[in-house]
């Protein structure tokens, strides 16, 4: 079993645990105890303690999805729902357990802040570790903190918008999230402030058999704007963990809202993600994902245009390694008249890999005059590799102009030949190959995450051949 | 003249088939340093097929004979180990890398060689050649080949001959396509990396490079071999009368010329 264990860390940079740091640890499994008990170490108000019993029962009632990637390799038994890394979140990195700064120390959170960043939310477990904000974004008003603070500190905001747009109900992870939720981000933006520099949150998982169950509930007041990015990693194991987060987003008229991921968990992690977001008049949101690592992902990030002239777009890019499968898409949404959308995804499978596309597009029959493209593309590094595409359409309004292609391609034989010939070996021609493939979703990403992305991407091709 | 030695292509007796298939038969050609050849022929020939088995492309698989640059035979080295030792093959029909700037290709390619430069001094390098080859600075930041037009890719493989400074070049009809400006351009290009003592194989159907890049000896191939060989003289005998006094004089029918062509 450590020989497993470790072979799977070949590739993988962020595969070191720090053995055991918690302060408090729920026993394993799920019942309805572990949730009172969760709750009331947090202090709840009455109201989230029965939003969490009655996501808990719909989670037990509700069907395991039969759609999608094999998720019967998960034992629900078999993971911690809740546990406390540190007695006391930390305002800077001196007062965050010595063992866990020096993880994020390692991943580059304390280097990036000081470098670029408005603010840094770390979560180590179930909790944020570390939380900051520039002052400057803190005087204009913008609120950023752990969803549990947001909780406690802004509870008429909160409660305003918390489970509105993604439902306890709205699917079984969904459900088991909205029970056992725990910090992830509450971020909200004032009437025409401009967040300039991103917000970044990062999100770590060190425990062996982990649940994480981050929820993030973004606002966008009028004609804000802000830019969030996440990032996750976690520690390789034999035995599998569990990732599933609910992030909501808000975005009023004429508010912009970026959604950054920059996923790499793991190849023992299912990570099963619901996001939406809801755009109002000329509001626009982008989701920028980019999923590599885990062991299984579904991932859907979804837009629902509910005001004339609001704007969505879904720039995805999914890396399924060995035994990896991507299940990723997007979900549009059209429900006002005069909205636009717009669908990029890249896939790269390498090796057994998989990647499936599943999209979903929905006029409703009010929305005139939608325009809306997608365009999906897989890359399929070896013969053993898989790429599959499910493009859904619902289209009920009849001015709608919809493009949607859709190519799979292998790592050309020509292409391979014309960079080796100019002497660059065969492992870095394909590489370049590759990132040349996801060029179109890199340049979305601020230039320290493009560069960031780049050097995963060529880590996972590392031995892929000769 | 032919003796192995530094920076001499020698090609002996060289078979190679694609899937089986045999398309060239037998072909003999040194190129000693210094010198430029000329390679003409009718239409499927085996010319390309030549040029990518001397960079080891791997679906052209020598079956026989010997490819020996340098005094070293390179059958089984990878392309990329072809290049380090100083070949170079312009493509008759040049491939796209979508999403690959032609910067970031060039750079790639130099460190590949063991030549990376000071980030300065590549680019001053890169913008000089591709001034010189009378192309836009806007190509550097256009991904390799992807949307440029015929005769743009052909510059740019002159580019990279350029930047990359090989000591044997293969040219495969790098003159298709060109306009005249252009074709002027190119020949004064490799004029100029001819000084400097390299090797060069052009692959042509025409006499026009020739007036301006004059060969020291000219081979003609048909049916996968190589039939003729000769001065300039040769040039202007196939502007005349066509290949086939040649093809009948080695005793292959015209329609056999092409290799391949059942
Ligand atoms: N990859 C390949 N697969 C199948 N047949 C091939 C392949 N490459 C070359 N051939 C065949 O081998 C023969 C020689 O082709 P080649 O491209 O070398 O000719 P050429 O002399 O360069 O012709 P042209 O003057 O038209 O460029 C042709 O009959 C061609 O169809
Ligand atoms: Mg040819």
């Amino acid at each position: 079993m450590t020989v497993a264990a470790k072979d799977l860390t070949k590739d993988y940079k962020y595969g070191f645990n720090d053995g055991d740091e918690f302060v408090f640890r729920a026993t394993k499994g799920l019942t309805r105890e572990t949730v009172i008990d969760i709750s009331r170490r947090k202090n709840e108000p009455p109201w989230m303690l029965e939003f969490r019993l009655k996501a808990l029962d719909h989670f037990r009632q509700r069907a395991m999805p039969s759609w999608g990637a094999d998720l019967s390799g998960i034992d629900f038994d078999d993971i911690y729902y809740y546990v406390r890394p540190a007695d006391e979140q930390g305002r800077t990195w001196e007062d965050v357990p010595e063992g866990i700064k020096r993880t994020f120390d390692r991943l580059g959170i304390p280097e990036a802040e000081r470098k670029f960043l408005g603010g840094v939310s770390a979560q180590y477990e179930s909790e944020v570790v570390y939380h900051s904000i520039r002052k400057d974004l803190e005087k204009l008003g913008v609120l950023f903190s752990d969803c549990d603070t947001g909780l406690r500190d802004h509870p008429e905001i909160f409660r305003k918008y918390f489970g509105t747009v993604i439902p306890a109900n709205d699917n079984k992870f969904a459900a088991l999230n909205s029970a056992v939720w725990s910090g992830g981000s509450f971020v909200y933006v004032p009437k025409g402030v401009r967040v300039e520099v991103p917000l970044q949150a990062y999100f770590r998982i060190n425990t062996e058999s982990m649940g994480q169950f981050e929820r993030t509930l973004i606002i966008a007041e009028e004609g804000s704007f802000v830019h969030y990015i996440e990032g996750c990693t976690a520690p390789t194991y034999s035995r599998d963990s569990l990732h599933s987060a609910v992030v909501e987003i808000i975005a009023m008229p004429g508010a912009t809202v970026r959604y950054t991921t920059i996923q790499n968990w793991s190849n023992n992690v299912y990570n099963l993600v619901t996001k939406r977001a809801i755009a109002k008049e000329r509001a626009s949101v982008f989701w920028i994902d980019g999923n590599l690592g885990s062991k299984v992902t579904m991932k859907y990030p979804s837009i629902y245009l509910m005001g004339e002239g609001a704007h969505g777009e879904v720039l995805s890019v999914a890396f399924a390694g060995d035994g990896q499968h991507q299940d990723a898409g997007a979900k549009i949404i059209h429900v006002a008249p005069n909205t636009t959308s717009n669908i990029v995804s890249k896939s790269v499978s390498k090796g057994t890999g998989r990647t499936s596309y599943r999209g979903h597009m929905k006029v409703y029959p009010k929305a005139h005059n939608v325009r809306s493209s997608v365009r999906c593309d897989a890359l399929l590094l070896d013969e053993s590799s898989r790429s599959d595409t499910y493009p859904y359409m619902d289209i009920e309004a009849e001015d709608v102009q919809i493009g949607h292609e859709a190519s799979v391609s292998k790592v050309g034989d020509e292409q391979l030949f014309y960079l080796q010939a100019r002497g660059i070996s065969e492992a870095e021609a394909t590489a370049m190959i590759v990132n040349g493939f996801i060029e179109p979703f890199v340049k979305e990403l601020p230039m320290e995450y493009a560069l960031e992305l780049n050097r995963l991407i060529a880590l996972q091709m590392e031995g892929s051949v000769g | 003249m032919s003796e192995a030695g530094v920076s001499t292509l020698e090609i002996r007796d060289l078979r190679v088939a694609v899937e089986g298939k045999e398309i060239l038969s037998g072909v003999d050609l040194t190129v000693p340093k210094g010198e430029v050849h000329a390679l003409m022929g009718p239409n499927g020939a085996g010319k390309t097929s030549l040029g990518y088995a001397v960079m080891g492309h791997p679906k052209y698989q020598v079956t026989g004979g010997d490819i020996i640059w340098a005094g070293q035979s390179v059958l089984g080295k990878p392309p990329e180990e072809r290049s380090r030792l100083g070949l170079f093959l312009s493509l008759q029909y040049p491939t796209a890398i979508p999403g690959v700037t032609t910067t970031n290709f060039l750079r790639a390619a130099l460190k590949g060689q063991g030549k990376e430069l000071p980030a300065r001094e590549f680019l001053k390098l890169i913008r000089s050649e591709v001034a010189a080859l009378k192309m836009d600075q806007s190509f550097m930041s256009r991904y390799i080949n992807d949307n440029f037009s015929g005769g743009e890719k052909k510059r740019m493989e002159i580019v990279q001959m350029a930047i990359l400074k090989p000591e044997m070049a293969i040219l495969d009809e790098t003159d298709s396509g060109l306009d005249v400006d252009a074709l002027r351009t190119v020949a004064d290009g490799v004029n100029r990396v001819r000084g400097d003592g390299m090797g060069i194989l052009i692959i042509t159907h025409y006499q026009r490079i020739l007036d301006y890049i004059t060969p020291d000896r000219v081979h003609v191939m048909a049916a996968g071999r190589i039939i003729a060989s000769g001065g300039s003289e040769v040039v202007a005998q196939i502007e005349e009368s066509g290949y086939d006094p040649m093809l009948r004089q080695a005793g292959i029918e015209a329609e056999a010329a092409a290799s391949a062509a059942v």
